[in-house]
Parts: structure tokens; sequence; C-alpha cells
């Protein structure tokens, strides 16, 4: 595994459309990316994908020193069908989806009636707005929500008459991958793509290392819609520690600094209620030791990851969070530094390696 | 089933407080099931076993209804509230509260609010009995009243301000009352859950302690088939039970509704599918108990949810009862 | 009493912020080790003890809960200038300004800022600053100096000191930060400490985070699944004077006992316990309130949806000004929430668990 490897699989897997219930195909890729680096791989009753890479046991035993579980949420939003008015479509939101960055996008409608068989990957579509010069000064000043917004298959009103498109399928934003300068890349998707390229990339750099805990790397689902996937997930998996791997804000001219991370610099690790004091000990050991360079995330209460599921899962898990930055959030120009990518598998592939049998009383000491 | 209908809009349940309905709807089912429980918050739990080989399946519809609960009585005896679930402020001037007692109020409103110039909060209600004084309200901190009168009817229409979710008890009670002495495969755990409301709650607790193969939630979905409707929605009143595709808390299970969706057409019962913005059902809650369990909702179209007077129309309610009936009788492969 | 004070005012002056609640946890273990049979505490950092009942099995397994965390503050950011950006989603915005505050373990003194009144422009005076147009200045010169006492993601709280405000024992009152919930947790190590044991198992859990979600009760109710539990808190009092026809509630008032909950935002309490402690109060000559409905939120709203269910209920000290910083209780108050969970504990039975 490498960084122009990860930088790869990051690209496949943004160019796979996968919204918030509706991620198969995405699993898919993920299996077969995944490859030999995963032992068995099993699909939950919500559609997550729980694969499972057996740890090497420590001298002497004969089980794994432990069970880690990572989770990388591999939904993305986008937007449903909810009325279909000769033609045109009206929408509503799968996850969180800004209406004004909707305008003027090119999307692919996904069928599900009679006749869509013959369109596996989807129509094209485009979300139109009225031509300005049609409308009032106001007008033109003000946003158009997604109420008013229609997408525009550009076919005539008979096609749709066996009703082909029906109400809930899903539309996915087109985002496609665009290489800028200084080693970014620009996608839709990134959110969270750039995470389970993170989880795959560090099960391959864990192929090439030691490892004594047994490591469930889960794709979960519908994390847009509510972290639905990852606790039902974690409940089923049932860790002794967990990681999310999510996306986080960086800097973006515009937007105050306090909540912004520096691009280029490092995967961030995050801190506060939600993480286990423990594990961000463990995790940031980890980046030194391996000259990882890091950045911390102040998160003071619900980190809005996976991570604030998993750590309350029956019982309660000790869970940490990786975030790589990306700017321009939940659009379809998510940007990324591909360095910070490889970073933050190479980060969580040594965090792996590092645990062994005594590494649960070690994280219990930051709680006393 | 009007019948069944008014009997179960006419009893009195608001969140936290099913106890009345409970016992009415104790009564519809005891005889059609092989057991019922109550748990600890409140469910009524009505198992009803089958022959063997089928899946266990959980349906659940919410015994509760919003309401409003005292939290102040003045010295002239009018009460202020808290509102125990979602209270739209706009449809409260003027309706009449009946409490569990059957002590009847209207909802005034103060005279902070200059008509017109801003809209009303909650909190510029009042419950007002009619009284006068302080010392003829029997009425005290905490107690409960909901939108009254109860049930009407009307041609194909239904009227009741608790038709969410009474109109998804109607279904199941009637359900159970069609599966009499029919054999089917499949363990049913038919669940009037309580506090839905305000969560969804019950069917959490409800959820977890079934461990169920897969769930529907029988609840109301809006239309969007009234005047200026927004945000735009296919679902309509009269044209059929309506398939939840997602809502605002939940997606479908997409494997089981295909299932349900092949259920209505080879059995030519009229359905709809439906993307509910603004609102979801117990499903939510029971999708992510434990490891997770394939859930989704079957809607009854209504109009006016959430106010004083809402409105069903009794063949989508038929329609519901039948294709739970058409889908159970086969066998449910996800 | 005055045991029950100086307890209540260790307590209020630790630090404990949630998300950072050892110095309380420790100040706890303390007080209750040996008085109890076992203390464990999770991967959360919830301090949860067991002290067997006597008397013949099976017994009633019991969970009393009081939060050991307060609303605090959390560094986002060390500024150029040496001053500090913060976040504080659970204060009231409007009591942030120039208030004294401690930065992490070491307590570091610093000062939010505050607008200059002769130097205000436009309606700006009229507004409410948040903490997004906030800073705190710990006197550092620069960047440089500051990261030196203080990291990112270090926590703090206001800086308030326990004070006594009147000894007399009909009105006995006392000021300080975080009686939201160490007034609970000062409760619950009071109820530890009885001679006499319980007819019940008590599972005593000083639980974390419940200022940001409920967090911390969770787990512990998933963990000791018990047959009943009970919210041990401070809270919100607005018992000011009004206008005389000012029609609304003070929720609940200082000096008028514990006050039970009926109904909040997290629970309708279960209907068998509330039949429970209103027994008890009469049966013990405990005079006791009943909170408003429909405010606020306690650990009770957490466990009671555990597993398959628990009965569930809070009970509190009534507390004005809490979420800020310095609150104010009446120590009758807190005594009588003692005396009335440790009768419903000697009280309790299956019949208070029916529906």
């Amino acid at each position: 595994m490498d960084k122009a490897q990860i930088s790869d699989i990051l690209k496949q897997l943004t160019s796979v459309d996968g919204l918030s219930g509706s991620e198969a195909r995405v699993a898919e890729l993920v299996r077969s990316l995944a490859g030999s680096t995963v032992t068995e791989f099993r699909t939950d009753a919500l559609g997550n994908l729980i694969g499972l890479r057996r740890g090497a046991p420590e001298a002497g035993s004969e089980s794994a020193s432990g069970r880690i579980m990572l989770a990388a949420h591999m939904d993305e939003i986008g937007l449903a069908v909810t009325k279909i008015d000769r033609g045109f479509l009206h929408l509503a939101k799968v996850g969180g989806v800004d209406p004004r960055s909707v305008v003027g996008q090119e999307v692919t409608v996904y069928p599900s009636g009679p006749g869509s068989a013959a369109y596996p990957d989807g129509l094209p579509g485009y979300v139109g707005s009225r031509p300005p010069h049609l409308l009032s000064a106001d007008e033109r000043q003000k946003v158009v929500g997604l109420a008013d917004l229609r997408v525009d298959l550009g076919l005539p009103p008979a096609f749709f008459e066996n009703g082909l498109i029906r109400v809930g399928d899903r539309i996915a934003l087109r985002g496609p991958v665009t290489e800028l300068l200084g080693g970014r890349l620009a996608s839709k998707a990134l959110d969270n793509r750039v995470s389970v390229a993170v989880m795959i990339g560090a099960l391959g750099y864990l192929d090439a290392m030691r490892h004594t805990w047994d490591v469930f790397a889960v794709a979960t689902v519908q994390e847009e819609y509510g972290l639905r996937g990852a606790k039902a997930a974690a409940f089923g998996v049932a860790p002794d520690l967990g990681i999310a791997l999510d996306v986080t804000f960086a800097d973006t001219p515009g937007v105050s600094d306090n909540e912004t991370f520096a691009m280029d610099k490092g995967p961030t690790i995050g801190l506060g209620p939600n993480l286990h004091p423990g594990v961000v000990r463990r995790l940031k050991a980890a980046a030194e030791a391996l000259e990882i360079p890091y950045q911390i995330e102040p998160l003071p209460g619900n980190s809005g990851t996976d991570a604030w599921a998993i750590q309350v899962t029956q019982a309660g898990i000790p869970t940490g969070l990786i975030s790589v930055p990306v700017r321009y959030m939940h659009s379809c120009v998510e940007t990324v530094a591909l360095a910070d990518v490889d970073r933050a598998a190479r980060l969580l592939a040594g965090f792996i390696s590092r645990l062994d049998a005594t590494s649960l009383a070690d994280i219990a000491t930051e709680l006393p | 089933m009007e019948q069944l209908a008014k009997r179960l809009a006419e009893a009195f349940g608001v969140s936290g407080f099913e106890e009345e309905i409970r016992s009415v709807l104790l009564e519809e089912v005891k005889d059609l099931v092989d057991e019922v429980r109550v748990d600890s918050l409140g469910n009524l739990i009505a198992v009803r076993k089958g022959s063997g080989g089928g899946k266990r399946v959980m349906l659940a519809a919410h015994m509760d209804q919003i309401g409003l609960m005292v939290t102040y009585v003045d010295e002239k005896g009018f009460m202020r509230f808290a509102n125990v679930g979602y209270i739209y402020a706009l449809a409260s001037w003027g309706g009449q509260v009946r409490f569990a007692d059957g002590t009847l109020g209207t909802v005034g409103l103060d005279g902070r609010v200059k008509a017109g110039r801003t809209l009303p909060e909650l909190r510029d209600y009042y419950i007002d009995t009619g009284a006068t004084s302080k010392a003829e309200v029997t009425q005290k901190v905490g107690a409960v009243a909901a939108f009254w009168p109860g049930f009407a009817s009307q041609g194909n229409t239904w009227f009741s301000p608790n038709l969410d979710d009474r109109a998804g008890c109607v279904v199941l009670v009637q359900l159970l009352r069609d599966l009499k002495d029919v054999k089917i495969d499949h363990d049913l755990y038919v669940v009037f859950t309580t506090q839905e409301e305000i969560g969804p709650r019950g069917a959490q607790t409800a959820g977890y302690a079934i461990e169920p193969d897969l769930a529907i939630a029988i609840d109301v979905t809006l239309t969007g088939d009234i005047p200026y409707a927004s945000p735009a929605m296919e679902v309509g009143l009269g044209k059929g039970v309506a398939i939840k595709v997602q809502d605002s808390g939940m997606i479908g299970h997409a494997g089981l509704n295909a299932k349900l969706i092949g259920a209505a057409e080879s059995a030519g019962i009229p359905y709809q599918l439906e993307v509910l913005q603004g609102g979801t059902t117990d499903a939510y809650a029971i999708q992510v108990t434990r490891a997770g369990v394939p859930a989704t909702a079957l809607s009854i179209p209504s109009r006016h949810v959430h106010t004083p007077s809402q409105i069903v129309d009794q063949r989508d309610v038929a329609a519901t009862v039948r294709l739970l009936d058409v889908f159970l009788r086969g066998p449910i492969d996800l | 009493m005055t045991d029950l004070r100086d307890l209540l005012k260790r307590l209020s002056e630790t630090f404990g912020p949630s998300g950072n609640e050892k110095a309380v946890r420790a100040l706890i273990r303390a007080e209750i080790e040996g008085r109890v049979d076992r203390l464990e505490v999770d991967a959360l950092g919830n301090l949860i003890a067991f002290k067997a009942g006597i008397g013949p099995e099976p017994r009633l397994k019991v969970l009393l809960a009081a939060h050991m965390d307060e609303v605090g503050f959390m560094i986002t950011k060390i500024n150029k200038d040496g001053t500090l950006a913060f976040s504080a989603p659970s204060v009231d915005a409007r009591l942030l300004l120039a208030k004294r505050v401690r930065i992490g373990e070491p307590g570091v003194p610093g000062v939010i800022c505050a607008p200059v009144p002769h130097l205000q422009k436009g309606d700006s005076a009229h507004r409410v600053l948040d903490a997004d147009d906030l800073f705190i200045d710990i006197g550092a010169a620069d960047e440089k100096f500051a990261s030196a006492k203080v990291t990112l993601g270090d926590y703090a709280t206001f800086a308030t000191s326990f004070s006594v405000l009147s000894e007399d024992p009909a009105w006995p009152t006392v000021r300080g930060k975080a009686f939201d919930d160490r007034a609970g947790c000062a409760a619950l190590v009071a109820l530890l400490a009885g001679d006499e044991a319980y007819p019940v198992d008590l599972y005593a859990a000083f639980t974390v985070q419940e200022e940001v979600g409920l967090r911390g009760a969770r787990v512990v109710a998933h963990r000791v699944a018990p047959d009943a539990a009970f919210a041990l808190e401070g809270t919100i009092c607005d018992d000011l004077p009004r206008p005389p026809d000012e029609d609304s509630t003070p929720v609940t008032r200082v000096g008028d006992g514990p006050a039970i909950t009926l109904m909040d935002r997290s629970l309708v309490s279960h209907p068998g316990l509330l039949a429970l402690l209103k027994e008890t109060a009469e049966e013990t000559g405990l005079a006791v309130q009943y909170k408003a409905p429909g405010l606020g939120g306690t650990d009770a709203g957490a466990m009671h949806l555990a597993r398959e269910g628990v009965p569930a209920i809070a009970v509190a000290t009534p507390c004005r000004y809490i979420h800020g910083p310095a609150a104010i209780l009446n120590l009758n108050d807190l005594q009588t929430l003692v005396s009335l969970v440790d009768g419903a504990l000697r009280r309790i039975g299956p019949a208070n668990l029916s529906r």
C-alpha cells in the first residue's frame, strides 16, 4: 500500500453513487478494493458492510488481544424525488444538502419503476433555474429553496407515462474527480469516501505489519441520516475500542479559523467528551512515533460523526476520531489534500499495530 | 370498522397517560391473540404465535396522541400548559379539550398577543373550563387534556383529533380480526406503543425486548393534495396505502418495501409511495434497536395532522389492512 | 447539616466540566470508599458504586444517578495576540460577559472579555454576544506565552468560590457554581454514608456528560439493568418576584422542599414511582413540591429507555440561576431530598413498578 494506491482507491470510490439508504454499489466496490486484506465480510440488517481482518495472537495466547471497530460511512448526501410533474422532478433532501449549491448542478437520477432495468447507471439530469433575464432584481437576490427547484431530464412527458421514475427515487449529485494543483483533489462525496479510502488504505498498510488485535472495518450506512448504521453496527460487533473516520472543515476564506483546520498539515485527532482521553493519547503517540503531522480538533459536544453513536453503545465503548480536513463540505466540489488521506491511513495503521493485551488497561488509566 | 374507530378515538390517551386507550385495546385484542403483556413503558404487546417456520414480525401503531399538560393554575382558574408532543400554536386557539376525567375546556388566547400583529406562541394560551376562580377548578398541575370532540364520519371520511395514530390502531385490531382462525407461519408481535409523539419512546424499548426479524409501523402521513401544498408530495387522500420510502428520520428498508410493493401489486391493492418531509414514526426507533432491524412504515394519508380535526379516508385504512393481510399470509424472504 | 454543606462546598469548588470529570470522581471516590461494596469506573468515566441490600432475596435493583459534570467551556484556538477563542454550548450566552474562569486542572486564571461601554457604537450594545464574539484573556502577551500555559482543547469552568449566604436554620442558603448537579452528588454521597442498610441492592452512579446529552447515564443503565432508576438533580427555579398579574409558574420554589418531576422534555415519570414518592413524603411528614412540567431533561430520560425499559423518575433541589456562574440553593431542600429518597428506598416494592 502507498500514497498513489490510496489516491487511486479514493478516485474509484468517489465515482460510484451511494446515497444514504442505497449504498450497495459502494459496498461492492469496498469489498473488491479491500481484496485479501480482509478475511471475511458480512452485511448486517441495515446494510453495514463489516469486514474482519484477524490479528495474529500474541505469543502464548490463542485469541486476539482485543477487538477494534473502525467506522467510515459510505453513504453520501443527495436528493430524492417527491413528485413527478409533467416530466420535471420535485426534490427532497437525503442528508444535509445546501439547496444553494445544487442549483445549476448535473445530477444522475436512478429510476426504479417499470423499465428501469434498462438504466442501471441512471439517467442524466440537470437542476435548472429560471433565466435571470426574466426575474426582477429582487428575485435574483433571493436564494431558491429546494421546494422551488426541479430536476430536468430533458425528456418528453410521454417518457414518464409508464411510471419509470417513482416517488422516492434517488438522485445523486455529479461531481467528477478534478485534480487541482498542489496534490489536491476536488470531487463530490469526499465526505466520506475519503475515510473509506483511509480505512482501506490502513488495512493495506496493516497487511505488511504485525498486529495482535482483530480489526472490524465497517463501512457504515446512513450516517448522513442520523448515524443510523453505526448504532446498529457497534451493537452487533461489540468492540473493545472504536475509531470513527470522517472529514472535518478545512481552512476556507471567509470562515472563522476557530472552527477550521489547515490542509496538507495532516489529519485531525478529535478531543472532547465524545472521545476517550486514553485513545486520544495513544493516537497522538502513534502520530509522533511515526512522524505524521496531525492537528488537535477540540469538540466540546456532539462530534457529528459515527463516534457519537459508537461511544454510547451498550455499556460504553472507548472511542476515538480521526478526520481529514476537506473544503466546501457537502458540495460537489469538496476538496482534499491527497497527502492527508495517506497520513490518516498510516496513522490509523500505526495506532492499531501498537495495540496489545495491555492497551485497554493503559487506556483506562486516563479515567481513574 | 367504523364503530371500532369511534370506540378507539373516544378513549383518552395522551403520551405518557395511555391507561384508558390501553384497556380498550386490551378488550379488543385479548381473544384474538395467544398472549398479552404490558411493559414498563406501558406498551401493550399482543403476541399471536405462527404455525412455525416463519419470521418474527413486529407491527407497531402508537396509541398515544398529542395533548396539553397543566403547568400552572392561576387565581381565576385559568390553566397554563406545556405541550405533550408537537402542538401547533396556530391550531390551538378555540380548540376544545377534554381532560382524562371528562372535564371540558376551551383553549383561550391571552391579551398580550394583539390579533394580527404577531403569531402567538403556546405560552400565550390557557385552558378555560368556564370557572371564575381557582377553587372551582378540579385540575391540578400535571393534569392532561387532549383535543375533543372525538370521532365523526361522513361518507368515506373519518374526522377525529387523534387519527394520528388511532387509525393505525384500527388497522392492527382489524388485521387481527381478519386473521382469526387463519394459519400463518409468522409470529406476530402486535404492539400498541406509548409515547411516540414525545420520542418515539415506547417503540424503542419494545423493539429491544422483542428482537424482531422485521418491523412495520402503521401511522399516518401527510398529503400533497391540499391547496398550495408545500413541500410537494404525491401522496393523496383516497389513493391507497402509502409505503414509506423515507421520512425526516429514517429511510425505509428497500428490500422490505419491494416486498410490500410486490404484494400490493399482485393483490391489486391501491398503494402509493411516500416521501415525508417533516415527521417520522415508531419505525425510526425500532430500526436501530440492538444490531439493527429491517423496518419500514405503512402510512394512512391524512390531512390536518396535529390539528383538532384530522381526516382520513377509510378506504385507505382498509387498503392498509388488506396489504398487511396479504403480505403476512406468504413467506417473507428479505 | 454542616457535613452536607461542607461536602457541597468541596464538590462545588472542584473542576469538572463535561468530558473532564476526573477531579470530581476522585473526590467522590475518597468520600464513599469503605462505605460501599464495590466501585467501578466504566469506559466513559462514570463512577458506579454498588451497595448490597439486606433482607430476603430476590431484592430489587435500584439505580440512583447524579451527574458529576458541570456546564463548561473548551478552548478552541490560541490567537496570535495571546487571547483564547472558546466554545460554551451549554452555557446561557447572556451570562458570559465579564466572568472569571479557570482553565484546565492547574486552574490557569482567566477573564472573559467585556465590551467597554464608553467605546460602544451604534446598536451593538443591544445584541447578545455569544462565545463566537468573545475571548478569554489570561494575560499572555502573545501566542507563544499563552501556549506555555494553555493547550488547544483544554476545558474551562467558571471560577466561583462557594459562600454561605445564611446560617438561619429555617432558611440556610448557600451560593456556588455547579450546584447542577453537585447538589445531587452530595445527596447521593449522603445516602451512601448512612449506617442503616437498605432492603434493596443499590447502584449509585456518579455519571458523566449529562450536560451534553445524558450520555453517561445511558450506558450505566444498560450495564446495570436496574428494576427502577432515580435521577437526583439540581433544577430550574424561577421564584423571583414578578408583577402581580404575571400569569406564569416559578417552576419550583426555594424552600418548598425537593421538586418531583411529573414530566420534562426527556421523561414522563413512572406513575408507580410518583406514587411512591408522594406516599413516602406523606408518611414521613416531608414537604415536597412538583416541578412545573415540560422543562429541561435529566439522566432519568436516558435511563428509562435502557434495554426493555426501566421505571424512572427525577427529583431535585431547586437552584436559582443554574447553568451560570453561581447558583443559590436552600440546604433544607437538599437535606429533605436525602430524607425523601432514603424513605423511598425503604418502601419501594414490585407494586411501584407496574402499570
